[in-house]
Protein backbone atom coordinates (compact mmCIF):
# COMPACT_ATOMS: atom_id res chain seq x y z
CA UNK A 1 0.00 0.00 0.00
CA UNK A 2 1.60 3.18 -1.12
CA UNK A 3 1.48 6.74 0.06
CA UNK A 4 -0.62 8.08 -2.96
CA UNK A 5 -3.00 4.96 -2.45
CA UNK A 6 -3.58 5.69 1.25
CA UNK A 7 -4.07 9.76 0.04
CA UNK A 8 -6.99 9.04 -1.97
CA UNK A 9 -8.98 7.01 0.89
CA UNK A 10 -8.79 10.04 3.14
CA UNK A 11 -10.38 12.11 0.22
CA UNK A 12 -12.74 13.49 2.56
CA UNK A 13 -10.97 14.47 5.34
CA UNK A 14 -8.52 16.18 3.07
CA UNK A 15 -11.06 18.31 1.30
CA UNK A 16 -12.59 19.07 4.82
CA UNK A 17 -9.07 19.84 6.41
CA UNK A 18 -7.69 21.82 3.63
CA UNK A 19 -10.59 23.96 3.01
CA UNK A 20 -11.19 24.19 6.87
CA UNK A 21 -7.47 25.49 6.83
CA UNK A 22 -8.39 27.70 4.07
CA UNK A 23 -11.32 28.68 5.27
CA UNK A 24 -9.28 30.22 8.67
CA UNK A 25 -7.07 32.21 6.81
CA UNK A 26 -10.10 34.15 4.32
CA UNK A 27 -11.77 34.96 8.41
CA UNK A 28 -8.56 35.72 9.78
CA UNK A 29 -8.16 38.14 6.70
CA UNK A 30 -11.61 39.21 6.12
CA UNK A 31 -12.86 39.13 10.03
CA UNK A 32 -16.62 38.81 10.54
CA UNK A 33 -18.03 40.44 7.45
CA UNK A 34 -17.49 37.63 5.36
CA UNK A 35 -19.17 35.17 7.70
CA UNK A 36 -21.89 34.13 5.74
CA UNK A 37 -19.37 33.68 3.09
CA UNK A 38 -17.08 31.26 5.04
CA UNK A 39 -20.29 29.76 5.49
CA UNK A 40 -21.69 28.71 2.10
CA UNK A 41 -18.21 27.94 1.06
CA UNK A 42 -17.87 25.55 4.33
CA UNK A 43 -21.23 23.86 3.54
CA UNK A 44 -19.70 23.46 -0.24
CA UNK A 45 -16.50 21.49 1.24
CA UNK A 46 -18.79 19.24 3.48
CA UNK A 47 -21.03 18.34 0.77
CA UNK A 48 -18.58 17.66 -1.56
CA UNK A 49 -17.23 15.14 1.35
CA UNK A 50 -20.43 13.98 1.53
CA UNK A 51 -20.51 13.08 -2.58
CA UNK A 52 -17.07 11.08 -1.76
CA UNK A 53 -18.47 8.77 0.80
CA UNK A 54 -21.30 8.24 -1.39
CA UNK A 55 -20.17 5.63 -3.78
CA UNK A 56 -18.48 3.64 -0.85
CA UNK A 57 -21.52 3.09 1.21
CA UNK A 58 -23.67 2.67 -2.19
CA UNK A 59 -21.06 -0.50 -3.16
CA UNK A 60 -20.39 -1.72 0.78
CA UNK A 61 -16.93 -1.47 0.17
CA UNK A 62 -14.63 -3.23 3.18
CA UNK A 63 -11.50 -5.43 3.51
CA UNK A 64 -7.68 -4.88 2.81
CA UNK A 65 -8.01 -1.79 0.30
CA UNK A 66 -9.80 0.08 2.28
CA UNK A 67 -7.16 0.20 4.99
CA UNK A 68 -4.81 3.22 4.94
CA UNK A 69 -1.59 4.32 6.20
CA UNK A 70 -0.40 0.96 7.00
CA UNK A 71 -3.50 0.38 9.46
CA UNK A 72 -4.33 2.95 11.02
CA UNK A 73 -7.17 4.37 8.89
CA UNK A 74 -9.74 2.13 6.95
CA UNK A 75 -12.17 3.91 5.22
CA UNK A 76 -15.37 1.06 4.79
CA UNK A 77 -18.59 1.61 4.10
CA UNK A 78 -19.74 0.92 7.78
CA UNK A 79 -17.30 4.43 8.95
CA UNK A 80 -18.51 5.93 5.45
CA UNK A 81 -22.16 5.56 6.57
CA UNK A 82 -21.43 7.10 9.66
CA UNK A 83 -19.55 9.90 7.75
CA UNK A 84 -22.34 10.74 5.41
CA UNK A 85 -24.78 11.22 8.90
CA UNK A 86 -21.71 13.17 10.65
CA UNK A 87 -21.54 15.56 7.59
CA UNK A 88 -25.53 15.90 7.08
CA UNK A 89 -25.70 17.04 10.45
CA UNK A 90 -22.74 19.42 10.39
CA UNK A 91 -24.43 20.72 7.16
CA UNK A 92 -27.71 21.15 9.22
CA UNK A 93 -25.62 22.84 12.16
CA UNK A 94 -24.18 25.54 9.48
CA UNK A 95 -27.16 26.56 8.08
CA UNK A 96 -29.10 27.21 11.14
CA UNK A 97 -26.51 28.93 12.42
CA UNK A 98 -26.41 32.67 10.99
CA UNK A 99 -29.99 33.29 11.84
CA UNK A 100 -29.35 31.96 15.28
CA UNK A 101 -26.16 34.23 15.53
CA UNK A 102 -26.56 37.33 13.99
CA UNK A 103 -29.62 37.88 16.18
CA UNK A 104 -27.66 38.01 19.24
CA UNK A 105 -24.84 39.52 17.43
CA UNK A 106 -22.96 36.83 17.79
CA UNK A 107 -21.77 35.76 14.78
CA UNK A 108 -18.04 35.18 14.20
CA UNK A 109 -16.24 33.74 11.15
CA UNK A 110 -14.99 31.35 13.12
CA UNK A 111 -17.98 28.77 13.50
CA UNK A 112 -18.25 27.24 10.19
CA UNK A 113 -14.18 27.20 10.52
CA UNK A 114 -15.24 25.30 13.99
CA UNK A 115 -17.37 23.15 12.79
CA UNK A 116 -15.64 21.57 10.10
CA UNK A 117 -12.55 21.01 12.06
CA UNK A 118 -15.23 18.80 14.96
CA UNK A 119 -15.99 17.37 11.00
CA UNK A 120 -13.05 16.50 10.31
CA UNK A 121 -12.05 15.07 13.51
CA UNK A 122 -15.14 13.02 14.01
CA UNK A 123 -14.20 11.41 10.69
CA UNK A 124 -10.99 10.16 11.71
CA UNK A 125 -12.99 9.13 14.79
CA UNK A 126 -15.50 6.66 12.71
CA UNK A 127 -12.58 5.58 10.47
CA UNK A 128 -9.74 4.82 13.51
CA UNK A 129 -8.58 1.06 13.61
CA UNK A 130 -5.56 1.89 15.88
CA UNK A 131 -5.49 3.75 19.60
CA UNK A 132 -3.46 6.39 18.33
CA UNK A 133 -6.05 7.71 15.79
CA UNK A 134 -8.78 7.12 17.71
CA UNK A 135 -7.20 9.18 20.36
CA UNK A 136 -6.24 12.18 17.71
CA UNK A 137 -9.63 12.33 15.80
CA UNK A 138 -11.68 12.08 19.42
CA UNK A 139 -9.80 14.85 21.00
CA UNK A 140 -9.74 17.31 17.32
CA UNK A 141 -14.06 16.64 17.79
CA UNK A 142 -13.94 17.45 21.14
CA UNK A 143 -11.38 20.62 21.46
CA UNK A 144 -13.20 21.81 18.52
CA UNK A 145 -16.96 21.36 20.59
CA UNK A 146 -15.48 23.00 23.26
CA UNK A 147 -15.43 25.97 21.67
CA UNK A 148 -18.53 26.17 20.09
CA UNK A 149 -20.04 25.45 23.42
CA UNK A 150 -18.96 28.68 24.93
CA UNK A 151 -18.96 30.13 21.67
CA UNK A 152 -21.44 33.14 22.77
CA UNK A 153 -18.46 35.12 25.19
CA UNK A 154 -20.95 37.57 26.85
CA UNK A 155 -23.52 34.80 27.49
CA UNK A 156 -22.77 33.67 30.99
CA UNK A 157 -24.31 30.72 30.90
CA UNK A 158 -22.71 29.53 26.98
CA UNK A 159 -19.44 30.52 28.94
CA UNK A 160 -20.89 28.06 31.90
CA UNK A 161 -21.41 25.21 29.29
CA UNK A 162 -18.23 25.43 27.22
CA UNK A 163 -16.22 25.35 31.27
CA UNK A 164 -18.37 22.32 32.31
CA UNK A 165 -18.09 20.65 29.32
CA UNK A 166 -14.30 21.16 28.94
CA UNK A 167 -13.42 19.93 32.75
CA UNK A 168 -15.72 17.02 32.30
CA UNK A 169 -14.71 16.05 28.69
CA UNK A 170 -10.66 15.82 29.50
CA UNK A 171 -11.66 13.93 32.55
CA UNK A 172 -13.74 11.42 30.27
CA UNK A 173 -10.78 11.80 28.18
CA UNK A 174 -8.26 11.10 30.39
CA UNK A 175 -9.94 8.52 31.88
CA UNK A 176 -10.54 6.90 28.42
CA UNK A 177 -6.64 7.25 27.69
CA UNK A 178 -5.27 5.83 31.12
CA UNK A 179 -7.50 2.48 29.85
CA UNK A 180 -5.72 2.51 26.16
CA UNK A 181 -2.56 2.71 27.75
CA UNK A 182 -3.42 -0.71 29.91
CA UNK A 183 -4.89 -1.84 27.11
CA UNK A 184 -1.64 -1.14 25.09
CA UNK A 185 0.61 -2.45 28.10
CA UNK A 186 -1.30 -5.76 28.09
CA UNK A 187 -1.88 -6.29 25.16
CA UNK A 188 1.59 -5.17 23.37
CA UNK A 189 0.03 -3.40 20.45
CA UNK A 190 -2.00 -0.79 19.31
CA UNK A 191 -3.76 -1.30 16.63
CA UNK A 192 -7.15 -2.95 16.98
CA UNK A 193 -6.74 -6.06 14.77
CA UNK A 194 -3.82 -6.89 16.95
CA UNK A 195 -5.25 -6.10 20.33
CA UNK A 196 -8.42 -8.40 19.54
CA UNK A 197 -5.82 -11.04 18.72
CA UNK A 198 -3.68 -10.79 21.57
CA UNK A 199 -6.72 -10.65 23.93
CA UNK A 200 -8.01 -14.01 22.84
CA UNK A 201 -8.59 -16.38 25.70
CA UNK A 202 -8.43 -15.64 29.05
CA UNK A 203 -8.51 -11.30 29.54
CA UNK A 204 -6.08 -10.88 31.96
CA UNK A 205 -6.98 -8.29 35.39
CA UNK A 206 -5.07 -5.35 33.61
CA UNK A 207 -6.22 -5.97 30.49
CA UNK A 208 -9.79 -5.61 32.11
CA UNK A 209 -9.41 -2.65 33.47
CA UNK A 210 -8.43 -1.44 30.13
CA UNK A 211 -11.85 -2.52 28.56
CA UNK A 212 -13.31 -0.94 31.65
CA UNK A 213 -11.62 2.70 31.37
CA UNK A 214 -12.15 2.64 27.45
CA UNK A 215 -15.81 2.34 27.99
CA UNK A 216 -16.39 4.78 30.66
CA UNK A 217 -14.48 7.48 28.82
CA UNK A 218 -16.44 6.74 25.32
CA UNK A 219 -19.66 6.05 27.59
CA UNK A 220 -19.29 9.81 28.21
CA UNK A 221 -18.78 10.72 24.59
CA UNK A 222 -21.91 9.50 24.04
CA UNK A 223 -23.51 10.48 27.69
CA UNK A 224 -25.13 7.30 28.40
CA UNK A 225 -25.71 7.03 31.88
CA UNK A 226 -23.85 7.14 34.97
CA UNK A 227 -22.00 9.77 32.78
CA UNK A 228 -24.90 11.70 31.56
CA UNK A 229 -24.59 14.79 34.56
CA UNK A 230 -22.69 16.95 31.63
CA UNK A 231 -25.33 16.95 28.74
CA UNK A 232 -28.49 18.68 30.41
CA UNK A 233 -26.22 21.34 31.65
CA UNK A 234 -24.07 21.77 28.34
CA UNK A 235 -27.05 21.72 25.96
CA UNK A 236 -29.09 23.84 27.87
CA UNK A 237 -25.74 26.83 27.94
CA UNK A 238 -24.68 26.04 24.64
CA UNK A 239 -26.33 28.38 22.16
CA UNK A 240 -29.37 26.30 20.08
CA UNK A 241 -27.55 25.45 16.98
CA UNK A 242 -24.78 24.12 18.44
CA UNK A 243 -26.75 22.04 20.84
CA UNK A 244 -28.42 20.48 17.65
CA UNK A 245 -24.91 19.98 16.66
CA UNK A 246 -24.41 18.48 19.61
CA UNK A 247 -27.18 16.75 19.83
CA UNK A 248 -26.41 14.58 16.21
CA UNK A 249 -23.24 14.38 14.76
CA UNK A 250 -21.07 13.99 17.47
CA UNK A 251 -23.00 11.10 19.10
CA UNK A 252 -22.94 9.16 15.34
CA UNK A 253 -19.35 9.48 15.21
CA UNK A 254 -18.75 8.30 19.50
CA UNK A 255 -21.61 5.20 18.86
CA UNK A 256 -19.75 4.01 15.85
CA UNK A 257 -16.36 4.49 17.37
CA UNK A 258 -17.34 2.59 20.40
CA UNK A 259 -18.60 0.02 18.12
CA UNK A 260 -15.39 -0.54 16.00
CA UNK A 261 -13.86 -0.55 19.55
CA UNK A 262 -16.19 -3.13 21.01
CA UNK A 263 -16.80 -5.66 17.97
CA UNK A 264 -12.99 -5.42 16.83
CA UNK A 265 -10.10 -4.80 19.19
CA UNK A 266 -12.44 -6.51 22.08
CA UNK A 267 -14.42 -8.60 19.67
CA UNK A 268 -13.07 -11.64 21.17
CA UNK A 269 -14.13 -10.42 24.67
CA UNK A 270 -18.02 -10.08 23.75
CA UNK A 271 -18.93 -11.92 27.24
CA UNK A 272 -17.01 -9.12 29.32
CA UNK A 273 -18.03 -6.17 27.70
CA UNK A 274 -21.63 -7.05 26.95
CA UNK A 275 -23.39 -6.85 30.17
CA UNK A 276 -21.29 -3.11 30.93
CA UNK A 277 -23.19 -2.24 27.73
CA UNK A 278 -26.89 -3.80 28.61
CA UNK A 279 -26.47 -1.85 31.86
CA UNK A 280 -25.72 1.20 30.09
CA UNK A 281 -28.62 0.88 27.61
CA UNK A 282 -31.24 0.33 30.54
CA UNK A 283 -30.00 3.01 32.81
CA UNK A 284 -30.15 5.42 30.07
CA UNK A 285 -33.39 4.48 28.76
CA UNK A 286 -34.57 5.05 32.29
CA UNK A 287 -32.99 7.90 33.53
CA UNK A 288 -33.53 9.51 30.13
CA UNK A 289 -37.17 9.19 30.21
CA UNK A 290 -37.56 9.75 33.93
CA UNK A 291 -35.24 12.95 34.21
CA UNK A 292 -37.14 14.55 30.98
CA UNK A 293 -40.24 14.25 32.88
CA UNK A 294 -40.04 17.85 35.07
CA UNK A 295 -38.38 19.18 33.06
CA UNK A 296 -39.27 23.05 31.39
CA UNK A 297 -36.56 23.70 29.55
CA UNK A 298 -37.07 22.53 25.56
CA UNK A 299 -33.13 22.25 25.55
CA UNK A 300 -32.86 19.89 28.24
CA UNK A 301 -35.66 18.07 27.82
CA UNK A 302 -34.06 17.57 24.17
CA UNK A 303 -31.07 16.85 26.29
CA UNK A 304 -32.64 14.08 28.21
CA UNK A 305 -34.32 12.55 25.34
CA UNK A 306 -30.76 12.43 23.26
CA UNK A 307 -29.83 10.02 26.49
CA UNK A 308 -32.93 8.27 26.14
CA UNK A 309 -32.33 7.50 22.74
CA UNK A 310 -28.74 6.45 23.18
CA UNK A 311 -30.02 3.52 25.14
CA UNK A 312 -31.78 2.72 22.36
CA UNK A 313 -28.89 2.51 20.25
CA UNK A 314 -26.68 0.93 22.88
CA UNK A 315 -29.34 -2.04 22.69
CA UNK A 316 -28.04 -2.97 19.00
CA UNK A 317 -24.57 -3.12 20.43
CA UNK A 318 -25.41 -5.05 23.49
CA UNK A 319 -27.16 -7.84 20.39
CA UNK A 320 -23.15 -7.60 19.17
CA UNK A 321 -23.80 -9.04 15.92
CA UNK A 322 -23.89 -7.84 12.09
CA UNK A 323 -27.56 -7.63 12.86
CA UNK A 324 -27.53 -5.40 16.10
CA UNK A 325 -24.79 -3.12 13.97
CA UNK A 326 -27.30 -2.76 11.25
CA UNK A 327 -30.02 -2.03 13.66
CA UNK A 328 -27.81 0.69 15.55
CA UNK A 329 -27.48 2.33 11.89
CA UNK A 330 -31.04 1.95 10.73
CA UNK A 331 -31.91 3.93 14.50
CA UNK A 332 -29.00 6.46 14.16
CA UNK A 333 -29.87 7.86 10.24
CA UNK A 334 -33.57 8.18 11.44
CA UNK A 335 -32.18 9.72 14.78
CA UNK A 336 -29.95 12.45 13.27
CA UNK A 337 -32.94 14.03 11.05
CA UNK A 338 -35.44 13.58 14.29
CA UNK A 339 -32.56 15.40 16.77
CA UNK A 340 -32.03 18.13 13.80
CA UNK A 341 -35.81 18.91 13.22
CA UNK A 342 -36.96 19.20 16.93
CA UNK A 343 -34.17 21.85 16.88
CA UNK A 344 -34.65 23.65 13.99
CA UNK A 345 -38.43 23.72 15.12
CA UNK A 346 -37.78 25.39 18.33
CA UNK A 347 -35.12 27.32 16.44
CA UNK A 348 -38.14 29.32 14.44
CA UNK A 349 -40.09 30.55 17.32
CA UNK A 350 -38.98 33.72 18.49
CA UNK A 351 -40.87 36.35 21.33
CA UNK A 352 -41.71 39.77 20.11
CA UNK A 353 -38.35 40.95 21.35
CA UNK A 354 -37.22 38.49 18.78
CA UNK A 355 -35.32 36.29 21.61
CA UNK A 356 -35.66 32.46 20.93
CA UNK A 357 -38.34 30.45 23.01
CA UNK A 358 -36.95 28.10 25.10
CA UNK A 359 -39.43 27.26 27.64
CA UNK A 360 -42.36 24.66 27.28
CA UNK A 361 -44.90 26.68 29.14
CA UNK A 362 -44.05 29.30 26.12
CA UNK A 363 -44.81 26.64 23.51
CA UNK A 364 -48.67 27.14 24.50
CA UNK A 365 -51.12 27.24 21.88
CA UNK A 366 -48.62 27.26 19.47
CA UNK A 367 -50.64 25.90 16.38
CA UNK A 368 -52.56 28.61 16.44
CA UNK A 369 -50.19 30.99 16.09
CA UNK A 370 -47.41 28.96 14.10
CA UNK A 371 -49.64 25.73 12.56
CA UNK A 372 -46.81 24.85 9.90
CA UNK A 373 -44.14 24.87 13.21
CA UNK A 374 -46.47 22.75 15.69
CA UNK A 375 -47.32 20.06 13.01
CA UNK A 376 -43.73 19.76 12.43
CA UNK A 377 -43.05 19.51 15.91
CA UNK A 378 -45.57 17.10 16.63
CA UNK A 379 -44.57 14.97 14.01
CA UNK A 380 -41.23 15.03 15.82
CA UNK A 381 -42.79 14.47 18.85
CA UNK A 382 -44.46 11.33 17.94
CA UNK A 383 -41.54 10.05 16.19
CA UNK A 384 -39.34 10.42 19.02
CA UNK A 385 -41.97 8.22 21.07
CA UNK A 386 -42.17 5.95 18.32
CA UNK A 387 -45.53 6.17 18.11
CA UNK A 388 -46.12 3.94 14.33
CA UNK A 389 -46.53 5.35 11.55
CA UNK A 390 -44.13 7.81 12.21
CA UNK A 391 -40.54 6.65 11.11
CA UNK A 392 -39.23 6.90 14.50
CA UNK A 393 -41.24 3.71 14.94
CA UNK A 394 -38.98 1.92 12.10
CA UNK A 395 -36.08 2.50 14.31
CA UNK A 396 -37.04 1.32 17.71
CA UNK A 397 -38.68 -2.13 15.64
CA UNK A 398 -35.49 -2.89 13.90
CA UNK A 399 -33.30 -2.76 17.14
CA UNK A 400 -36.08 -4.73 19.58
CA UNK A 401 -36.06 -7.18 16.70
CA UNK A 402 -32.38 -7.72 16.56
CA UNK A 403 -32.15 -8.04 20.47
CA UNK A 404 -35.50 -10.97 20.30
CA UNK A 405 -34.00 -12.40 17.72
CA UNK A 406 -30.59 -12.35 19.40
CA UNK A 407 -32.34 -14.34 22.85
CA UNK A 408 -32.38 -10.56 24.95
CA UNK A 409 -36.11 -10.81 25.55
CA UNK A 410 -35.83 -9.28 28.57
CA UNK A 411 -33.79 -5.82 27.54
CA UNK A 412 -36.25 -5.50 24.68
CA UNK A 413 -39.38 -5.71 27.05
CA UNK A 414 -37.30 -3.44 29.69
CA UNK A 415 -37.28 -1.14 26.76
CA UNK A 416 -40.05 -1.22 25.21
CA UNK A 417 -41.55 -0.63 28.28
CA UNK A 418 -39.76 2.70 28.92
CA UNK A 419 -40.19 4.10 26.07
CA UNK A 420 -43.94 4.15 27.14
CA UNK A 421 -43.06 6.56 29.94
CA UNK A 422 -41.20 8.08 27.53
CA UNK A 423 -44.27 9.13 25.20
CA UNK A 424 -45.81 10.96 28.55
CA UNK A 425 -43.34 13.98 27.96
CA UNK A 426 -43.29 13.63 24.51
CA UNK A 427 -47.17 13.96 23.72
CA UNK A 428 -47.28 16.31 27.28
CA UNK A 429 -45.55 18.72 24.60
CA UNK A 430 -47.86 17.93 21.56
CA UNK A 431 -50.93 18.58 24.33
CA UNK A 432 -49.50 21.80 25.25
CA UNK A 433 -48.90 22.89 21.18
CA UNK A 434 -52.57 22.19 20.39
CA UNK A 435 -54.60 22.39 23.54
CA UNK A 436 -53.59 25.04 25.56
CA UNK A 437 -54.48 28.68 25.27
CA UNK A 438 -51.80 30.90 23.39
CA UNK A 439 -49.42 32.36 26.08
CA UNK A 440 -48.59 35.22 23.69
CA UNK A 441 -44.91 34.62 24.20
CA UNK A 442 -44.54 33.21 20.12
CA UNK A 443 -45.55 36.22 17.54
CA UNK A 444 -46.12 34.71 14.49
CA UNK A 445 -43.04 34.74 12.24
CA UNK A 446 -42.61 37.31 9.14
CA UNK A 447 -40.18 36.27 6.77
CA UNK A 448 -36.99 37.06 8.85
CA UNK A 449 -33.62 36.69 6.86
CA UNK A 450 -32.54 33.14 7.05
CA UNK A 451 -36.09 31.93 8.05
CA UNK A 452 -36.59 30.68 4.48
CA UNK A 453 -33.47 28.05 4.84
CA UNK A 454 -34.57 26.83 8.20
CA UNK A 455 -37.59 26.14 6.60
CA UNK A 456 -36.36 23.97 4.17
CA UNK A 457 -34.51 22.49 6.14
CA UNK A 458 -37.44 21.66 8.36
CA UNK A 459 -39.45 20.67 5.71
CA UNK A 460 -37.02 18.41 4.77
CA UNK A 461 -35.94 16.58 8.02
CA UNK A 462 -39.58 16.15 9.06
CA UNK A 463 -40.38 14.24 5.70
CA UNK A 464 -37.94 12.36 6.39
CA UNK A 465 -39.23 10.87 10.11
CA UNK A 466 -42.83 11.18 8.45
CA UNK A 467 -44.47 7.85 7.30
CA UNK A 468 -43.13 8.74 4.36
CA UNK A 469 -39.52 7.49 5.25
CA UNK A 470 -41.13 4.05 5.21
CA UNK A 471 -40.05 4.22 1.42
CA UNK A 472 -36.68 4.10 2.11
CA UNK A 473 -36.28 1.48 4.43
CA UNK A 474 -35.85 -0.94 2.20
CA UNK A 475 -33.03 0.59 0.81
CA UNK A 476 -31.53 2.13 4.22
CA UNK A 477 -31.85 -1.76 5.05
CA UNK A 478 -29.63 -3.21 2.86
CA UNK A 479 -27.37 0.04 3.37
CA UNK A 480 -27.06 -0.52 6.75
CA UNK A 481 -26.26 -4.55 6.29
CA UNK A 482 -23.72 -3.82 3.80
CA UNK A 483 -21.71 -1.33 6.43
CA UNK A 484 -22.46 -3.92 9.36
CA UNK A 485 -20.63 -6.20 7.21
CA UNK A 486 -17.75 -4.58 6.17
CA UNK A 487 -17.30 -3.84 9.66
CA UNK A 488 -17.34 -7.42 10.92
CA UNK A 489 -15.39 -8.32 7.04
CA UNK A 490 -18.15 -10.82 6.50
CA UNK A 491 -18.56 -9.90 3.01
CA UNK B 1 14.84 -4.84 40.90
CA UNK B 2 11.68 -2.15 39.74
CA UNK B 3 9.89 -4.07 37.11
CA UNK B 4 7.07 -2.38 34.87
CA UNK B 5 4.66 -3.40 37.93
CA UNK B 6 5.81 -0.74 39.95
CA UNK B 7 5.60 1.84 37.32
CA UNK B 8 1.77 0.87 36.92
CA UNK B 9 1.20 1.50 40.53
CA UNK B 10 2.77 4.76 41.01
CA UNK B 11 0.81 6.17 37.48
CA UNK B 12 -2.36 4.43 39.04
CA UNK B 13 -1.95 6.60 41.97
CA UNK B 14 -1.06 9.80 40.03
CA UNK B 15 -4.56 8.96 37.85
CA UNK B 16 -6.70 8.43 40.93
CA UNK B 17 -4.76 11.76 42.88
CA UNK B 18 -5.63 13.69 39.30
CA UNK B 19 -9.51 12.27 39.86
CA UNK B 20 -9.91 13.30 42.96
CA UNK B 21 -8.43 16.62 42.81
CA UNK B 22 -11.48 17.28 40.18
CA UNK B 23 -13.82 16.09 42.59
CA UNK B 24 -13.07 16.77 46.12
CA UNK B 25 -11.22 20.09 45.17
CA UNK B 26 -14.29 22.82 46.07
CA UNK B 27 -11.72 25.92 45.84
CA UNK B 28 -10.67 26.97 42.35
CA UNK B 29 -11.10 26.01 38.56
CA UNK B 30 -7.52 26.64 38.36
CA UNK B 31 -6.49 23.45 40.64
CA UNK B 32 -8.42 21.29 38.15
CA UNK B 33 -7.08 21.87 35.02
CA UNK B 34 -3.79 21.05 37.11
CA UNK B 35 -5.78 17.69 37.70
CA UNK B 36 -6.02 16.90 34.26
CA UNK B 37 -2.84 17.57 33.77
CA UNK B 38 -1.76 15.22 36.69
CA UNK B 39 -3.84 12.22 34.76
CA UNK B 40 -2.38 13.03 31.13
CA UNK B 41 0.90 12.48 33.17
CA UNK B 42 0.02 9.59 34.66
CA UNK B 43 -0.89 8.16 31.16
CA UNK B 44 2.22 8.83 29.80
CA UNK B 45 4.32 7.78 32.54
CA UNK B 46 2.45 4.29 31.66
CA UNK B 47 2.49 4.48 28.02
CA UNK B 48 6.74 5.05 28.82
CA UNK B 49 6.79 2.09 31.08
CA UNK B 50 5.01 -0.19 28.33
CA UNK B 51 6.62 1.10 26.22
CA UNK B 52 10.11 0.32 27.78
CA UNK B 53 9.08 -2.99 28.68
CA UNK B 54 7.79 -4.27 25.25
CA UNK B 55 10.41 -3.05 23.84
CA UNK B 56 7.75 -1.42 21.42
CA UNK B 57 8.24 2.56 20.30
CA UNK B 58 4.74 3.05 19.56
CA UNK B 59 4.06 4.01 23.56
CA UNK B 60 6.79 6.45 23.47
CA UNK B 61 5.60 8.01 20.17
CA UNK B 62 2.21 7.32 21.81
CA UNK B 63 3.33 10.01 24.65
CA UNK B 64 4.46 12.50 22.45
CA UNK B 65 1.11 12.70 21.11
CA UNK B 66 -0.25 13.03 24.57
CA UNK B 67 1.85 15.55 25.44
CA UNK B 68 0.97 17.80 22.31
CA UNK B 69 -2.61 17.43 22.69
CA UNK B 70 -2.40 18.28 26.32
CA UNK B 71 -0.86 21.57 25.27
CA UNK B 72 -3.61 22.35 22.75
CA UNK B 73 -5.94 21.37 25.40
CA UNK B 74 -4.51 23.23 28.40
CA UNK B 75 -4.87 26.54 25.84
CA UNK B 76 -8.16 26.08 25.50
CA UNK B 77 -9.34 25.34 28.76
CA UNK B 78 -7.62 28.70 29.96
CA UNK B 79 -9.28 30.70 27.04
CA UNK B 80 -12.77 29.56 28.08
CA UNK B 81 -11.72 29.62 31.95
CA UNK B 82 -10.50 33.83 30.89
CA UNK B 83 -14.11 34.37 29.33
CA UNK B 84 -16.15 32.83 32.18
CA UNK B 85 -14.06 34.93 34.45
CA UNK B 86 -14.85 37.67 33.01
CA UNK B 87 -18.71 36.89 32.45
CA UNK B 88 -19.10 36.44 36.21
CA UNK B 89 -15.58 38.32 38.07
CA UNK B 90 -15.16 34.33 40.07
CA UNK B 91 -13.64 30.96 39.24
CA UNK B 92 -14.17 29.48 42.25
CA UNK B 93 -15.91 26.10 41.89
CA UNK B 94 -19.18 26.33 44.09
CA UNK B 95 -20.11 29.53 42.30
CA UNK B 96 -20.19 27.43 38.66
CA UNK B 97 -24.26 27.16 39.22
CA UNK B 98 -25.97 29.01 36.63
CA UNK B 99 -27.47 25.78 35.52
CA UNK B 100 -29.38 23.13 37.55
CA UNK B 101 -31.81 20.25 37.49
Amino acid sequence: MDFSTSLALIAPELVLSLSGLALLLVAAWAGDRAARTISVLACMALGAAFALCLPVVNGGLAGADRIAFDGQFRADAFASLAKLMIYAASLAALVLAPAFLERIRSMRAEYPVLVLFSAVGMSIMVSATDLLTLYIGLEMQSLAAYVLASFVRDDNRSAEAGLKYFVLGSLASGILLFGMSLTYGFSGSTAFDAIGVALGGDLSTGALFGLVFVMAGLAFKISAVPFHMWTPDVYEGAPMPVTAFFASAPKVAAIALLTRVLMEAFGSQVDSWRQIVVFLALASIVVGALGAIGQDNVKRLLAYSSINNVGFILIGLAVASSAGTSAMLVYLSIYVPMTIAGFVAVLMLRNAAGEPIERIADLAGLSRVRPAVAWCLMIVMFSLAGIPPMFGFWGKFVVFQAAVQADMVVLAAVGIAASVIGAFYYLKIVKVMFFDEPSGAVVSGVGERGDRSLGTLLALSTLMISPFGFLATGWLGAVADRAAASLLLLA
Amino acid sequence: MIGVEHYVVVSSILFVLGVLGIFLNRKNIIVILMAIELILLAVNLNLVAFSAFLGDLTGQIFAMFVLTVAAGEAAIGLAILVIYFRGRGTIAVDDVNRMKG
